[in-house]
C-alpha cells in the first residue's frame, strides 16, 4: 500500500498536468481559429490562380523549363510538418508518409534528397542523412515570402538538374478530427487539364483573350508564382491541422488526467480508511489490554 | 459613367472589391488603363502602383508580382501583396530601400545571382511603396 502522502502528492501532480493540458487545448483552439481564417482568406486567391493556370495551359504549345519532363534519376521530397510536438500522431503520420515515398523511390533506384519545412520534420529526418535543406522555426509566423524562399530553392535545384522531380508531402486539413497526409507532385509542373468538354469550352473563351505579353511569357511568370501558391497552401493546411490535432490530443490528455485523478482518489480513500481501521484496532486493542 | 468591377486579391485575402471608373496598372510590357466594357484581357503585373478612380477620387495601391484578368466587365488582380498608399509607413519604406541598395551592392560585388535578384526585387518593392505613398499624399 503506498503511503497516504505519496498518493496525495500524485493527485496534486496529475491535477496540475490537467491544468496545463486544458490551457494548451484552449490556446490551440484560439490559434486554430486564426489558422482557419487564414485558410479562408487564401482560398479565393488560390482558386482564381488555378483557374487562370487552366485557361492558359490549355493553349500552350511550348514547354517551359519548369514543365520539362526528364528521365527521373533523383527526386526531391519537400516535407512540411509543424515546429512543435504535443499534437498526437500528426507529425508522425506525415513523416511516415514521406518515409514510405522515399523507400519507394529508392527501391526504384532513384536518388532521394529531402527538404524539411518545420522543426519536427527536420529532427525526424536528420538521422537519414538525406536532408539537403532544413527550414526551422518557420511554421509559427510564416508569410508568403517564406514560401517563396522555399520554392526558389527547390526551383534552383530542379533547373540545375540536381533533381528531376519534386514531390510535396503535407497534411490536408479535412476536418477538426481528421488531417490526412497527402503527396503532390510539384515539379515538373504538369499542364492542368479539365474534363474533355470543359477544356473545349474554355478554349473557346480563351481564344477571345488579348494576351500581354504572349501566353508562354505569361506562363513563365505564373509558374514560379504557382509553385509559391502550392507551398504556401501546404503550409497553411499544416498550420491549421497542427492546431486541430493538438486540440484533440490535449482534450484526450485532459480526459485521461480526470480518469487518473478518479482512480488515485479511490486509492487515497482506501488507504485512508485502512489507516483509520488500523488506528481503531490499536485503540481497541490498547483498551482491552488496560482492562485486563 | 459606366463602371467596371475591380477586385484585388492577395494570399492574405481580398483587398479591394469595388465598382470603379478607371483602373491603371503596371503591366510587364508597360502601364495600361482599363475602362468599363473592356475586351477580355490577360496580363502579368510587375511591382508598381495600381491606380483606380471612383467619383473623381483616385486611390493608389502598391502591388507586387502577379497578373490581371479582364472579362465580363470585371477586372481581377491576383497579386502577392497589395497595400493602400495611405497605409504605407514611408520612413520604413525608405529604410527598406536603403537596406536593399546596400544588399544589391554587396551581391553585385560578390556576383551572386541569387542574392542579386532577391535584392533587386526588394528594392523594386521599396521604391513602389514610396511612390505609392507619395502619390496618395499629393
Amino acid at each position: 500500500m503506498p503511503g497516504l502522502k505519496d498518493v496525495k502528492d500524485k493527485i496534486e501532480g496529475v491535477k496540475k498536468t490537467s491544468q496545463i493540458t486544458k490551457a494548451m487545448n484552449m490556446v490551440a483552439s484560439a490559434k486554430l481559429r486564426g489558422a482557419q481564417e487564414r485558410m479562408e482568406s487564401f482560398r479565393p486567391y488560390s482558386e482564381k490562380f488555378a483557374e487562370a493556370m487552366k485557361d492558359l495551359s490549355g493553349g500552350m504549345t511550348v514547354t517551359l523549363p519548369l514543365m520539362e519532363v526528364r528521365d527521373v534519376k533523383s527526386v526531391e521530397i519537400v516535407v512540411i510538418t509543424s515546429d512543435r510536438g504535443l499534437c498526437g500522431s500528426f507529425n508522425a503520420n506525415i513523416v511516415k508518409k514521406a518515409q514510405r515515398l522515399m523507400d519507394k523511390y529508392e527501391s526504384e533506384g532513384k536518388k532521394v534528397s529531402i527538404v524539411t519545412v518545420g522543426n519536427k520534420a527536420g529532427q525526424l529526418f536528420k538521422r537519414s542523412g538525406k536532408v539537403r535543406q532544413a527550414y526551422k522555426d518557420i511554421m509559427g509566423t510564416f508569410q508568403m515570402f517564406n514560401a517563396r524562399e522555399i520554392s526558389q530553392d527547390i526551383t534552383m535545384s530542379f533547373l540545375n538538374g540536381d533533381s528531376d522531380q519534386v514531390d510535396l508531402v503535407y497534411a490536408q486539413f479535412v476536418s477538426m478530427a481528421r488531417q490526412t497526409p497527402v503527396t503532390e507532385e510539384l515539379l515538373p509542373i504538369k499542364p492542368v487539364e479539365g474534363d474533355e468538354g470543359e477544356a473545349v469550352e474554355k478554349k473557346e473563351i480563351t481564344g477571345a483573350y488579348i494576351y500581354e505579353p504572349e501566353p508562354a511569357e505569361i506562363m513563365e511568370v505564373l509558374l514560379p508564382l504557382y509553385l509559391n501558391v502550392q507551398i504556401y497552401h501546404g503550409m497553411i493546411e499544416v498550420g491549421a491541422g497542427e492546431h486541430a490535432a493538438r486540440m484533440s490530443a490535449m482534450d484526450n490528455a485532459t480526459n485521461a488526467c480526470g480518469d487518473i485523478v478518479k482512480e488515485l482518489t479511490q486509492l487515497y480513500n482506501k488507504a485512508r480508511q485502512a489507516a483509520i481501521t488500523g488506528d481503531l484496532m490499536d485503540i481497541v486493542g490498547g483498551a482491552e489490554a488496560l482492562k485486563g | 459613367m459606366a463602371q467596371i468591377h475591380l477586385e484585388v486579391v492577395t494570399p492574405t485575402g481580398p483587398v479591394v472589391s469595388d465598382d470603379v471608373d478607371i483602373v491603371t496598372a503596371p503591366g510587364v510590357s508597360g502601364e495600361f488603363g482599363v475602362l468599363a466594357n473592356h475586351a477580355p484581357f490577360l496580363s502579368t503585373i510587375k511591382t508598381g502602383t495600381l491606380t483606380f478612380k471612383t467619383d473623381k477620387q483616385s486611390k493608389y495601391l502598391m502591388v507586387s508580382g502577379g497578373f490581371s484578368e479582364v472579362s465580363n466587365n470585371k477586372i481581377t488582380f491576383l497579386v502577392e501583396s497589395a497595400e493602400y498608399g495611405h497605409d504605407i509607413d514611408v520612413d520604413r519604406a525608405i529604410q527598406a530601400k536603403e537596406r536593399a541598395e546596400k544588399r544589391l551592392a554587396q551581391a553585385m560585388a560578390a556576383s551572386e545571382t541569387m542574392n542579386r535578384t532577391r535584392a533587386e526585387a526588394a528594392l523594386q518593392r521599396a521604391i513602389a511603396r514610396i511612390s505609392a505613398s507619395e502619390r496618395a499624399r499629393e
